[in-house]
């Protein structure tokens, strides 16, 4: 019978998935890739947002979504509805991505391209990660920016509930700004939330329904993805 | 929440580490938990449990969770504190001007195997 014995690793557990993180993004920059990981609360309108963003900005860039959930492909089939080339991805019971699911999504996403004849390079590609505000803020998935988005309804106190969601992501859009009027929503407030965690932050309100505000948002695409 | 994605790395980790070390059972693995890393270790005790089984070379394995403190560096008077006790602000000068210094890693400290 051998001995058990003891072996000092001193290993951190998310430095594996960080290296597969910096490798995947830069083999998207080398193929002139943008990947923005799209994270929120359940209904804060990821979906709404992205098939209105995919109409506007179809013409001027080639546009792909990976829609992760923990199951059914309904994101999927109403981004596919938009003209849009969309795969569905399951976790598997899992509330989050990582850098390893991220690239086999974008594996399968550019296999599929090919299968139906079409190119399959992309400007860019949008990952909707799992509705969630905890988890996902904790795997880096290889993405060149990470985009929250939280809806007027959800109140300006979440970055102060959820702080490493606001700490990791580079720009926060306010989604359902129309209902603001019926909701004790502080804009400003909502901004110092988001500052005190994060400085670097850009915070855009919108109304993906209605359109108000979303050319600030199309902007910001813009030059994020000509680098 | 995320308690099943944290396991899957350890083990992936490990497992790589068997293969360097030609390693053929391990009977425990140490993690050392932040305090403010999120991470709820009954969960993860939950989780190792049901992913470890399906390792040959970690079945029946035990999982140990140490906790680590976390420090918060008050940017305006310089001194650190216990984070929490005292939350972002500065017990010393009343401060909001912090940010965590450490208390959120996670880190293999060490497993047992032959």
């Amino acid at each position: 019978m051998d001995e058990f014995r003891v072996i000092e690793v001193k290993q951190n557990v998310m430095a594996s998935n960080d290296a597969e993180a910096d490798e995947l993004r830069a083999a998207l920059a080398h193929e002139g890739t943008t990947l923005v990981n799209l994270m929120s609360s359940p209904g804060s309108g990821k979906t709404t947002t992205l098939g209105r963003t995919i109409g506007a900005l179809a013409r001027e860039m080639s546009i792909a979504v990976m829609e992760a959930d923990i199951d059914s492909d309904v994101d999927a089939r109403t981004i596919a509805a938009t003209g849009a080339d969309a795969i569905q991805l399951h976790t598997g019971g899992m509330c989050h991505l990582d850098a390893d699911m991220c690239r086999q999504g974008l594996d399968e996403l550019a296999d599929q391209l090919t299968h139906s004849g079409k190119d399959p390079h992309r400007d860019l590609v949008f990952l909707e990660n799992v509705g969630n505000l905890v988890c996902p803020a904790e795997f880096d998935t290889g993405a060149t920016a990470n985009v929250a988005i939280l809806s007027v309804p959800e109140g300006d106190d979440k970055p102060l509930k959820y702080p490493l969601m606001f700490e990791v992501c580079d720009l926060v859009l306010v989604n359902k700004m129309d209902v603001a009027p019926y909701f004790d929503f502080d804009l400003a407030r909502f901004e110092d939330n988001v500052r005190s965690r994060n400085p670097k932050a850009t915070v855009i309100p919108i109304c993906a329904k209605t359109g108000e505000g979303m050319d600030a948002w199309y902007d910001w695409l813009r030059s994020l993805v000509r680098g | 929440m995320h308690e099943l994605g944290i396991v899957f790395h350890v083990i992936d980790d490990i497992e790589t580490l068997g293969r360097e070390n030609d390693l053929s059972r391990v009977s425990s693995v140490t993690l050392e938990l932040g305090e403010v890393s999120g991470v709820v270790p009954s969960l993860l005790q939950d989780a190792w449990r049901w992913a470890a089984d399906r390792s040959d070379l970690l079945r029946g394995s035990e999982l140990v969770c140490e906790s680590t403190p976390a420090v918060t560096l008050c940017d305006a008077c310089g001194r650190t504190y216990g984070t929490v006790e005292h939350g972002r602000t500065c017990p010393y000068c009343g401060s909001g001007d912090t940010h965590l210094l450490y208390g959120r890693d996670m880190t293999i400290k060490q497993i047992e195997a032959c």
